[in-house]
């Protein structure tokens, strides 16, 4: 594949790295002199000097025949306007957009650029993996497909312990997928009995974590079907 | 009308003198406090006394944009001073708030040519300033020797 990664920052030089190694051809952009010597001491002709918001470094870059254009500029403006024309004006079929601050991501989706990736919601998300009180992690979001996975942890007062999986009254449009018991993971059948300290995965339809963590979190008052 | 003017420079602040002069209710945005002395240049009042509106934010923050009032504006001037700023905000009043009219400055004569072809308003001081000198080396050539045929513009 062509590539054009745009930013040799930490991120995108590692990136650039990486995809070279695999075989890619590879062209950063890069608009600080000073960052772009140093990078191209390594890369060679494959890093650009130039503004990438600016179309004729683009094209000088080759994004005519570019198979997939990623913008991981300190700059969510830049990465942004950087996708927009590389997707709209250049048809590249695949781009790829960093969020440096996380409030901007609904610009991106508003201006349909995606997959976008923020750090800082990456981090977010291993924090909750490694915090058990959030209760739900979601393992994988598709929001073009409208599919999302999750994985909670049962604890001791969950209301579903010691009930068949099969007993259980999963909302409509979720599937409970695997157990994580003792580090091994297995699918769980009509008969399995779930387990304090169980691990569950289950894919669902957006919108139907509130009743999920209802299910699989404490026990209410006077527990099971109604309450 | 209500107009919203994001980026409060030489032109933001002087298009928003006009139009509180001329009538019009005009909220601005600018993420530097000092922005504000700027609208304040050649007027015998303070700028919120004669009725305008200014707040200190970024045009990408969306809590700055509705408090300087995007959701009931009739127009939406993005005049910072960064091209893909003022081409992303202008998108976002668009698409998200839809504002009638919105008008983005862009810097960059080749970005604002195909912004405008993908329906953005667009103000390019650039492609203007290189029009006028154009045209004044023209005008000074055909002075100094008339005895040159001209040449036909070149027309793009």
């Amino acid at each position: 594949m062509y590539i054009i990664v745009v930013g040799a920052g930490k991120v995108g030089w590692n990136l650039a790295r990486e995809l070279l190694d695999k075989g890619h051809e590879v062209t950063m952009i890069e608009s600080d002199r000073r960052r772009y010597l140093t990078v191209e001491q390594e890369l060679e002709h494959n890093i650009s000097y130039g503004d990438a918001s600016e179309l004729w470094v683009l094209e000088r870059a080759g994004i005519q025949r570019a198979d997939m254009v990623i913008a991981v500029t300190g700059d969510d403006e830049d990465n942004m306007l950087i996708c927009q024309v590389a997707r709209e004006k250049y048809q590249v079929e695949r781009i790829i957009a960093r969020v440096n601050n996380p409030r901007n991501r609904p610009h991106f989706d508003l201006l349909g650029i995606k997959p976008s990736v923020s750090a800082t919601d990456l981090i977010l998300r291993l924090l909750e993996h490694e915090v058990p009180e959030y209760g739900l992690v979601h393992l994988l979001d598709l929001q073009e497909e409208q599919l999302e996975i999750i994985e909670m942890l049962l604890g001791k007062d969950s209301g579903v312990t010691g009930r068949r999986v099969g007993d259980l009254d999963m909302p409509e449009g979720s599937l409970l997928i695997s157990v994580l018991r003792s580090g091994k993971g297995f699918v769980p059948g009509p008969d399995t009995v779930l387990e304090p300290g169980d691990e569950v995965l289950a894919v669902l339809d957006p919108g139907h974590e509130e009743q999920l963590k209802e299910l699989f979190g404490p026990a209410q008052n006077g527990a099971g079907a109604g309450g | 009308m209500f107009v919203l003017i994001v980026g409060c420079g030489r032109v933001g602040s002087t298009v928003a003198r006009a139009m509180l002069r001329e009538g019009h209710e005009v909220s601005c945005l600018d993420e530097d406090p000092e922005s504000h002395a700027r609208l304040e240049v050649g007027l015998d009042k303070g700028w919120e006394d004669l009725g305008g509106q200014f707040t200190v934010g970024a045009g990408l923050e969306t809590d700055a944009l509705v408090a300087a009032g995007i959701e009931r504006a009739d127009a939406f001037i993005a005049s910072t001073d960064g091209d893909n700023t003022n081409i992303v905000i202008a998108q976002i009043a668009q698409r998200r708030y839809d504002v009638p009219t919105v008008i983005a400055r862009i810097l960059d004569p080749l970005r604002a040519e195909w912004y405008a072809g993908q329906g953005l308003h667009t103000v390019c001081p650039t492609r203007v300033a290189i029009d006028m000198l154009e045209s004044a080396v023209r005008e000074g050539a055909s002075r100094t020797s008339p005895d040159q045929p001209e040449e036909p513009a070149e027309t793009a």
